[in-house]
């Protein structure tokens, strides 16, 4: 088992540019079945072997897809979420950075009772250890074990990954949720997920600066979670009224710093990592049992 | 994006958003040719910088007369302007907007923006116009109304009147802020706006709604589709290395420390900042050098780092995902060998082609503290600042 994505996950890469063919190209290399490609003015072509379709119906009527990742550039991005969830697929992982707010806000009520997921936008996409590769996630540093890791940022998230397998502690799933300010999967969904999967027995979860999402978990974690959660909160040195990379990441109207946040997940229980250099360490002291 | 409150304004009309009449000037006899071609008994001259609190630090002023009006442009145009928003810095004042003084009966507060936590458009109102909002809603929450809208419904009638009715309107007066707030949410869906914010909102002595204030930003994200609005940046506004690092897509915050950074993705460059807190020493800048980063974006960043006086050390941390560690470090001494990077340079690289990287600056003849983990990266980075 794992979150989200695993061996049996038949992946389309909605937007075959040279992002997407190169980012396909490597999780074929590791394992991850890629089934189709879906890019309007190739279909009935072949790229790096992967059949190439007008739409994602077709592909996912000949191929069987279930998930998808999307390349697609920022204009065009929410439109492809929403092809994504006409087709059904269970899964849909938007890499794109740069998605218009609005575009995002409409496209997310949109989706409000169809049965796909969203993952991002702007976020490294999905990645179970040595089982399935989804968006653009450096897949060698991570080590399959029960550990869950679920972030708004990449290379944080790669940072995490690459303390926790130092130490010897494997990743159920790792998720990157984006730093955008509205994204399809947040963190209570991700939480609600690792608490459901047998598999996981801890979480590790990267927040950053601004809105109230790192909140929202906090709340959950006291009320649902039984399995033991450490945290890092990225910007705690951020300047207020700043955007820090991520259209996320702003402290607006004296909301959404780093301090609140780590005071509402300690106040839950969870474990918040002083330091970016200590996560590992923080997950390894609170929960001692994982180490392998 | 941020625009001056004339262009808020200038857009507001062209929705049919109801604003006082103004002009704008740059000298003080454009001012006083501005109150004269306006011809109402009072003006008011406003200072045009991007920050609130204009009134507070003296960037407000009535005027009686145009020669009046002339008097305090010449008074504000090339002042400094401090106001909590600016730092304490302050901006200097470049432009001023002339405006037909109102005859103000109450003032209010109405913001519309996307919140967050919701995904819902929100239109914020409040009977405490002229306030500093953040603080109604701490001390007296009940003086805030909050009217969610649908993003794929929009703003429907009854939440207008809700609206009206929060804010005490008469049936008159609720007849206006139909047509006022009808024509701000079409201008901040069209335009794509993220924020709008009227503070305050009049109603004068005879009933009318006026913006007396407006601030407008948009989502830098859909500048592509709208040209028109990305043409009223005012690079005059902006810190100019910021302006320099958002020309090479390179995202830079300019911070006040002394230890530069160079870091690739938002997430790890702003724990990069926390790291050097940590270790006791502080940051001289934020910088994303984004997923794509090579030889040439790290020449460009070292560029906008190394213009800022204040650095006495740079920290250059890559985790590899996409980023291959031999071209940053190809980029690293490519950079100092042509711009002779004259502080001491602490480099991490981890991730793809690691070990590659670290050769490759180990065989220059540069003289670069490596290190292995964030911390030591951290550590040996406030050292090297502070001359250890």
């Amino acid at each position: 088992m794992a979150i989200l994505a695993d061996k049996n996950t038949k992946l389309l890469v909605q937007g075959m540019g040279r992002m997407g063919q190169f980012h396909a190209g490597l999780s074929v290399e590791y394992g991850t079945q890629v089934v189709a490609g879906v890019h309007p003015g190739k279909g009935g072509t072949k790229i790096e072997g992967i059949p190439i379709f007008e739409t994602v119906q077709q592909a996912v009527a000949e191929t069987g897809a279930n998930a998808s990742v999307v390349f697609v550039p920022p204009p065009g991005a929410a439109d492809a979420i929403l092809e994504a969830v006409d087709a059904g697929l269970d899964l849909t992982c938007c890499i794109t950075e740069g998605i218009p707010a609005i575009d995002m806000a409409k496209a997310k009520r949109a989706m409000k009772g169809s049965h796909t997921r969203l993952v991002g936008p702007n976020c490294p996409g999905v990645v179970t250890p040595e089982q399935c590769r989804i968006g653009i996630m450096p897949a060698q540093i991570t080590r399959p074990g029960p550990v869950g890791v679920v972030s708004r940022s990449g290379t944080l998230t790669y940072e995490a990954v690459d303390q926790l397998s130092r130490l010897g502690i494997g990743q159920s799933t790792c998720v990157g949720i984006g730093g955008d300010p509205v994204i399809g999967t947040t963190f209570v969904d991700a939480l609600a997920l690792f608490e459901a999967d047998p598999e996981t027995q801890a979480v590790v979860m990267i927040g950053e600066i601004g809105g109230s999402a790192e909140e929202e978990a906090a709340l959950f974690v006291q009320e649902k979670m039984s399995k033991p959660v450490v945290a890092f909160i990225a910007g705690q040195n951020a300047p207020p009224g700043k955007r820090m990379g991520h259209a996320g990441a702003i402290i607006a109207g004296g909301k959404g710093r780093a301090s609140d946040k780590m005071a509402a997940l300690e106040a839950a229980g969870v474990a918040v990592s002083p330091s970016p250099a200590t996560i590992g360490q923080t997950l390894a002291e609170h929960a001692p049992h994982l180490k392998s | 994006m941020n625009v001056h409150e004339y262009q808020a304004k200038e857009l507001f009309r062209s929705y049919g958003v109801a604003v006082p009449e103004g002009r704008l000037a740059t000298t003080p006899a454009e001012a006083e040719e501005a109150a004269k071609r306006l011809g109402t008994a009072v003006t008011v001259v406003k200072a045009q910088v991007h920050a609130g609190g204009r009134g507070k630090g003296g960037g407000v002023k009535l005027a009686k007369s145009p020669a009046e009006a002339k008097q305090h442009a010449s008074e504000i145009l090339g002042m400094t302007l401090v106001t909590h928003q600016t730092g304490p810095e302050g901006k200097l004042v470049r432009k001023v907007y002339v405006e037909a003084g109102s005859d103000i009966a109450r003032e209010l507060y109405l913001a519309l923006t996307l919140d967050r936590a919701t995904e819902d458009f929100a239109i914020i109102a409040s009977t405490e116009g002229g306030m500093d909002i953040e603080e109604v809603a701490e001390k007296t929450p009940e003086k805030i109304h909050t009217e969610f809208i649908d993003p794929n419904v929009g703003l429907q009638g009854y939440q207008v009147r809700k609206i009206a009715a929060a804010l005490g309107l008469d049936k008159g007066q609720a007849g206006k802020l139909d047509v006022f707030l009808k024509g701000l949410f079409r201008l901040f869906l069209e335009k794509d706006a993220s924020l709008v914010e009227i503070n305050p909102l009049v109603v004068t002595g005879g009933g009318d709604l006026f913006a007396l204030d407006g601030k407008l930003n948009f989502d830098d994200n859909a500048l592509f589709r709208h040209p028109e609005i990305a043409e009223l940046r005012d690079p005059d506004e902006e810190d100019p290395r910021e302006r320099a690092a958002n020309e090479i897509d390179l995202a830079y915050v300019g911070l006040d420390g002394d230890i530069g950074c160079m870091v690739n993705g938002a997430g790890l460059a702003m724990a990069t900042l926390d790291m050097i807190a940590v270790c006791g020493g502080s940051p001289a800048n934020f910088l994303d050098a984004g997923g794509g980063a090579d030889t040439e974006k790290v020449k460009e960043a070292f560029k906008l780092i190394l213009q800022d006086e204040k650095v006495k050390a740079i920290l250059v941390n890559i985790f590899g995902g996409i980023v291959r560690c031999d071209l940053i470090a190809e980029g690293v001494v490519a950079a100092a060998d042509e711009l002779g990077v004259g502080v001491p340079l602490v480099v991490r690289l981890q991730g793809t082609n690691a070990p590659e990287g670290r050769q490759i600056l180990a065989e220059s003849d540069l003289d670069i503290t490596p290190a292995e983990t964030l911390q030591e990266a951290g550590e040996k980075a406030v050292a090297a600042a502070r001359g250890a």
